[in-house]
């Protein structure tokens, strides 16, 4: 990145950051969750321009990089923002267009059903991965079911059109990948977002609060239950990190299932220890806390769990055998060439 | 600069090429039977290694020329370490001097100790242990009692250190002691020093661990005389010398790669067509050593911009620690043995050689309560 889109980069994170921070009132997370979807929060964020952020100069967008575009989704993760603002950013990215609304993707069938779509219901586009292809389609019709995950954003089954939606050529660095490695990249940066408000609203919580006439803060039991709690969102945001960074080039698949993979462990912890630490007032739909929780539990199991990548991974470091690993952990890590 | 910024470093040419370096020398001695990967580890001491590694050029990588070194990246010398590890070779004869007495006497030391000790370390032919820790002050540094009296010319130390590891074996040990009050904040009046262990006034006594193994020392300063060229940076700075090498101490590699080599026999144990459980689980150590290495990575890139990422360092170590010592508990459930240091397995002896060693990965370096404190401290609770 050079100096001048650094600064540029900067700038339109310090927006996001307040637009972000004046959409997402207690008052407007309690409406979407579960509730309607929120088109007055859409309209500021595409107002905005940010679903652009990853979208090519030439092709209309910003043309930020991966790392400082989905440090936008992580801001925004971090606020709790209940809208497909991570969707609609990689599918104008991956389909070279600049999209007319909220926008989704998703794994079908051959008849064209997709299975809990983020969103998918108020999608105005949705890039579907089909046995023959992708289809950039344009939801028509009542969804199969809709749904909400554990954290009520809307997760619908839908029916999709596929012969009358547009071909997309998947690029050649997802070769061998596709949508749910995308999709897991974004969840795993989701959750980094969210578990450092969680880590946030706990250390605010234990100061604030004072029990046996100190601060909760000054208990060890405490720092310590903290510590590891920083220590795993630290692991988590690395991690996540180095997937988004891997965005374009063929690495980008194993780094997203490593990321998948670590991000979800991480999110169990940091969840159960933020609740830990917040007593029974973070166990209350009146704490803030929730949001975030009841996130990280949905998206940890969204585009596979941990369980699901980790046995990825271990068939293929198996497959190779003991001598080989080295190698292979020094390319998901670093250098790609030996 | 947050803590939580990990960023991503991209390694120079060199690091690259040196990388290829170091495999054909450890391709070399791996052949010619020197050391059995399973069984070694970076606290083993192994003379002939280590010249033979110092020979090659491969020690003190980042000093300066006229020190023997390279004049290398900090990355160059973190792909040589990470290799050494994960090659499970036996690199403890050197370490403390490559990784911290002489980045610490290259920074402060005063102009003869540069010029006649560097060179030495680089050659792989001069080791240090480290005298910090005494019987009451483990954990607790600012404890101190080792005194150095001023006298003409120099220093006089009394006092004992203990958990000396390899002090039997090294030319020198770098002493924390008392040369004055320890102030209001009890990080005052400490000095380090280096002192050589054939000084008349030094007893040694060995310490065995559970594991047999003889590393750890006891050592004892009866008017042991060190020239004032020999103190390391100004009278009181030692605090500050020690906690500043903190994050070179417990950001690198060797934090999540002692028993790297049991994860290698385990992966072949397994065998290449795991169930699905175990699977899982080479899965999630793999994920969870990738993390760590970039975390380390990233720390080491943060290192050579000359930053001190003490927090990050922590961090690391902290979960570094834990993944090494979980990493035998993992193996039993998947492939279940009796350790055992005789075998010939490598996966067998290896797993003995772990479990015994394991304890001692969150109390070296700073125990896991300490650092949890410092993380603590980090965030704002203390």
């Amino acid at each position: 990145m050079t100096e001048h889109e650094g600064d540029f980069a900067g700038i339109i994170n310090d927006q996001a950051r307040r637009l972000f921070e004046r959409c997402t009132s207690r008052e407007a997370l309690a409406a979407a969750d579960g509730g309607a979807f929120a088109f007055d929060i859409w309209t500021e964020i595409e107002a905005a321009g940010l679903p652009l952020a990853l979208l090519a100069e030439e092709a209309g967008g910003i043309g930020l990089s991966p790392e400082a575009a989905f440090g936008i989704v992580r801001l925004a993760a971090y606020f709790g923002l209940p809208v497909p603002l991570g969707e609609t950013m990689v599918v104008a990215a991956l389909t070279g267009e600049a999209p007319v609304g909220p926008a989704s993707f998703a794994v079908a069938d051959g008849a064209g059903i997709a299975a809990r779509v983020a969103y998918g219901q108020v999608s105005a586009a949705i890039l579907v991965e089909a046995p023959t292809g992708w289809v950039l389609c344009s939801p028509s019709g009542d969804a199969v079911a809709v749904e909400r995950n554990l954290a009520g954003e809307p997760r619908d089954t839908i029916e999709l059109a596929l012969a009358a939606g547009k071909a997309v050529q998947c690029p050649d660095w997802l070769a061998g990948a596709g949508l749910l490695h995308i999709g897991a990249a974004l969840r795993a940066l989701q959750m980094s977002g969210a578990m450092r408000r969680v880590l946030d609203l706990a250390i605010e919580h234990v100061t604030m609060r004072q029990q046996f006439g100190r601060p909760l803060a000054k208990f060890q039991a405490i720092q310590h239950l903290l510590a590891d709690a920083a220590a795993q969102v630290a692991a988590a945001t690395a991690i996540a990190d180095s997937a988004v960074e891997a965005w374009g080039r063929p690495d980008f698949a194993l780094r997203a299932a490593l990321a998948k993979a670590r991000v979800g462990e991480a999110a169990t912890l940091v969840a159960a220890i933020g609740h830990q630490v917040h007593g029974a007032m973070g166990f209350t739909q009146e704490h803030v806390l929730h949001v975030f929780t009841r996130r990280l539990w949905a998206w940890r199991d969204e585009f596979g769990g941990e369980a699901i990548w980790n046995e990825q991974i271990g068939r293929a470091i198996c497959a190779g055998g003991g001598a080989a690993l080295w190698q292979s952990l020094v390319e998901m890590t670093s250098e790609t060439t030996a | 600069m947050s803590a939580f910024d990990f960023r991503n470093v991209t390694l120079p040419e060199e690091a690259i090429a040196a990388r290829s370096e170091i495999r054909a020398f450890l391709a070399t001695e791996l052949d010619a039977g020197t050391f059995e990967p399973h069984r070694a580890s970076w606290s083993t001491f192994n003379r002939g290694f280590s010249q033979r590694l110092g020979a090659a050029g491969f020690i003190g990588v980042t000093w300066p020329t006229e020190y023997g070194g390279k004049n290398a990246s900090s990355l160059t010398r973190f792909v040589i370490t990470e290799e050494l590890l994960a090659a499970g070779s036996p690199c403890g004869a050197h370490w403390i001097a490559d990784r911290q007495s002489g980045p610490q006497i290259l920074r402060h030391g005063s102009d003869r100790a540069r010029r006649e000790i560097l060179p030495r370390i680089a050659s792989g032919a001069c080791y240090f242990g480290i005298g910090m820790s005494e019987p009451n002050s483990g954990s607790d540094l600012a404890a101190t009692r080792t005194r150095a009296t001023k006298v003409d010319g120099g220093w006089v130390i009394d006092g004992q250190k203990i958990w000396t590891t390899n002090g039997h074996l090294a030319d020198y040990i770098i002493v924390l002691a008392r040369t004055g009050d320890a102030g209001p904040d009890r990080h005052g009046g400490l000095t380090q020093f280096i002192v050589a262990m054939d000084s008349a006034g030094i007893e040694i006594r060995p310490i065995r661990d559970l594991g047999g193994h003889h590393e750890f020392n006891e050592i004892f300063f009866d008017a042991c005389f060190v020239p004032d060229d020999m103190m390391v940076g100004a009278e009181g700075q030692g605090w500050a010398m020690v906690t500043g090498e903190l994050a070179f101490e417990r950001s690198g590699p060797d934090r999540f790669l002692s028993d790297y080599q049991l994860l290698v026999s385990l992966v072949d144990r397994v065998g290449p067509n795991p169930d699905r459980g175990a699977a899982v689980e080479i899965g999630r150590l793999v994920s969870n050593l990738a993390t760590l290495r970039r975390m380390s990575v990233s720390v080491a890139g943060l290192l050579d911009k000359g930053e001190n990422p003490a927090l990050q360092a922590a961090l690391v170590k902290e979960l570094g620690t834990t993944f090494e010592q979980n990493l035998p508990n993992v193996a039993r459930q998947l492939a279940p043995v009796e350790p055992s240091m005789a075998s010939a397995d490598p996966y067998v002896a290896g797993m003995a050689e772990t479990i015994l060693r394991a304890p001692s990965f969150s109390l070296r370096g700073g125990t896991r309560e300490i650092l949890k404190s410092m993380i603590a401290r980090g965030l704002g609770l203390r």
